[in-house]
């Protein structure tokens, strides 16, 4: 039997899609190793979070309720301990600026080998093969490992888990060294133009250099109106100050996965296809065909944006 | 105050390259400074320009031909650098998160350095875990993340901000010694000047094998194995809708509606 453990991902009183898909991650892990998946909520409204993510394939929530925000120093003393008493073969936490923050600390401390950003998983119980990306996308790798591991996933690679489940929800006591917690958190900030958070959204409206004009951006916010959107962009939208940084949509600046990312005007740099390529349907606008978005559109109109968008809107009038 | 900068030399691809067996064909790579470590370079060098910081170490794990990147951030304002190599680190294939910690926590050891810096990542094989596993190694506090740092580094404390996903930033205090990962953008490094280039020839490089830092060769067996390596496969399976502007929006609209997503 070997067990897998993951470790929910919150914050500001939200748990993060994240959550959701590492219990997918972690269900396929324990159904191919034969084990149970169990399940840390440490820190925020542990029992809210544990009721959300009681979902099918969970066998066991451990609630740590310490604090209300992220703390590494609670997180990596919490993991250690859950791991010490549940002995799991396979611990997952995700590879968000939070999990990079404490998984590499958690492993050190186990003496366990660590792999971040995976975006593959399968095991037999004892060999652990996992694939991720080198040199920016350019290559996949597979890497093998033998026994127990630390792994952090990449976001948006699973589904998320959404089937309720029938867990048992426990309180996990750790005992926390408070003289070794030095770091503190004074606070959070939203960065300039914080109006709206794109990864959160169903539907985006996302423009590129296609565009052409800073006056035709009205053009594309009438059609996210239209259609209850968000709107977002690339880079170059963003380097020219047309759109604040919060609605860049890229390695640079956000990664979202929405049900529809509606990709107007956008060639599909690597840099941009890193931000959205886990949206669920991809529908590019474009009038090259051979445009790199291609390779990752679901669907796609190969015609001109100013004849497609009114169009469009018309569509919803 | 010292500071010890963990900087790498990374390799860079070209858009068209061919894979051998589990790397890239060496015919189509590059080399470079890891961009992120340029980053926590040129943050490092303003700490001892703004007085706070009395000296700036790079350190880099690295063969022979690194000296060119190691030379390069000498050039940028380092004051000398470490360069570690050892007969069982070329013999891995793969070093992984716990190898790289073994071999820092020795040079750390050595210089005890009151803050280290590094980048957030690597621009090849993106582990992006050294530093906080490094932090944990030794003993130090740390901040994964960071794109902001006071510079008065205050009562042994740095105020730091690290940048969360969604356009969120966390204020956070770390006690000192630490090790903070950071971002780019937090800064905007500089060109190496002419009189930096001549200056850097006369730095110290200095060179450190496994028993000069006290290291058994086994500190970098990892349980780790790369088995393969691919470009990711093509996924053209894109459905053209044709037809005039009319007919195309409204395939898109019939859409956005079967998916519950419009109005």
């Amino acid at each position: 039997m070997s067990a897998v453990l993951v470790v929910a991902d919150h914050r500001q009183g939200e748990l993060r899609d994240v959550s959701y898909e590492l219990v997918s991650a972690g269900d396929g892990l324990a159904e191919q190793s034969g084990g149970d998946l169990h399940l840390a909520v440490v820190g925020g409204d542990v029992d809210r979070f544990a009721d959300e993510l009681d979902l099918a394939g969970v066998d066991a929530i451990h609630t740590i309720a310490r604090g209300e925000e992220f703390n590494h120093d609670v997180y990596v003393e919490s993991t250690e301990q859950l791991v010490e008493s549940i002995e799991p073969t396979y611990v997952l936490g995700p590879n968000s600026v939070n999990g990079l923050d404490y998984l590499p600390a958690v492993a050190n401390r186990l003496g366990r080998p660590l792999v971040t950003d995976a975006i593959d998983l399968e095991t037999d119980g004892d060999r652990l093969e996992l694939t991720r990306e080198c040199y920016g996308g350019k290559v996949e790798t597979t890497i093998e490992l033998e026994g127990e591991a630390v792994v952090s996933v990449r976001e948006g690679e699973w589904p998320a888990a959404t089937e309720p489940g029938d867990a048992s929800i426990e309180p996990f006591d750790v005992t926390i060294d408070e003289d070794a917690v030095g770091s503190t958190v004074t606070g959070f900030e939203e960065v300039t133009g914080g109006d709206v958070d794109i990864t959160e959204a169903d539907v985006l409206v996302s423009i590129g250099r296609g565009i052409e004009d800073e006056e035709n951006l009205d053009l594309v916010r009438d059609l996210a109106d239209a259609l209850e959107a968000t709107l977002s962009s690339s880079r170059p939208i963003v380097d020219n100050g047309w759109l604040p940084p919060n609605r860049q949509v890229g390695q640079s600046g956000k990664v979202v996965t929405p049900d529809v990312y509606v990709a107007i005007g956008i060639s599909g740099a690597v840099q941009h296809v890193a931000g959205m390529k886990g949206s669920d349907t991809i529908v590019a606008i474009n009038t090259d065909p051979d445009a790199p978005i291609m390779d990752i559109a679901d669907y796609a109109i190969h015609d001109d944006l100013f004849d497609v968008v009114p169009a469009l809107i018309e569509q919803f009038e | 105050m010292k500071l010890l900068v963990a900087v790498k030399e990374v390799a860079t691809v070209e858009d068209s390259f061919e894979v051998d067996g589990t790397e890239i064909d060496d015919r189509y790579l590059g080399a470079r400074l890891n961009e992120w470590d340029e980053y926590a370079l040129e943050e490092a060098v303003q700490l001892r320009e703004a007085g706070v910081a009395d000296e700036v170490v790079t350190v880099t794990v690295g063969p022979e031909e690194h000296e060119q990147s190691i030379r390069k951030a000498l050039a940028k304002g380092a004051d000398r650098a470490v360069r570690v190599w050892d007969d069982a680190l070329a013999d891995a294939d793969l070093l992984d998160v716990r190898a790289k910690t073994d071999v820092l926590r020795a040079v750390v050891e050595e210089e005890e350095p009151d803050l280290v810096l590094t980048g957030v990542q690597s621009g090849d094989d993106s582990w992006g875990a050294t530093g906080v596993a490094l932090a944990d190694e030794v003993g130090y506090q740390w901040a994964a993340v960071v794109n902001d740092l006071e510079h008065d580094l205050a009562d042994g404390t740095a105020s730091v901000r690290r940048e969360l996903e969604g356009g969120v930033e966390e204020l956070t205090d770390v006690e000192l010694p630490a090790v903070l990962t950071v971002q780019t953008g937090i800064n905007q490094p500089r060109y190496a000047s002419m009189r930096g280039i001549r200056q850097a020839q006369r730095k110290e490089l200095a060179v450190k094998d496994f028993s000069a830092l006290g290291l058994d060769p086994s500190a970098v067996e990892g349980s780790l194995e790369r088995t393969a390596m691919y470009e990711p496969e093509s996924e053209s399976d894109v459905a053209v809708w044709e037809g005039s502007s009319d007919e195309t929006a409204g395939a898109l609209a019939d859409l956005l509606r079967e998916k519950g997503v419009a109005p």
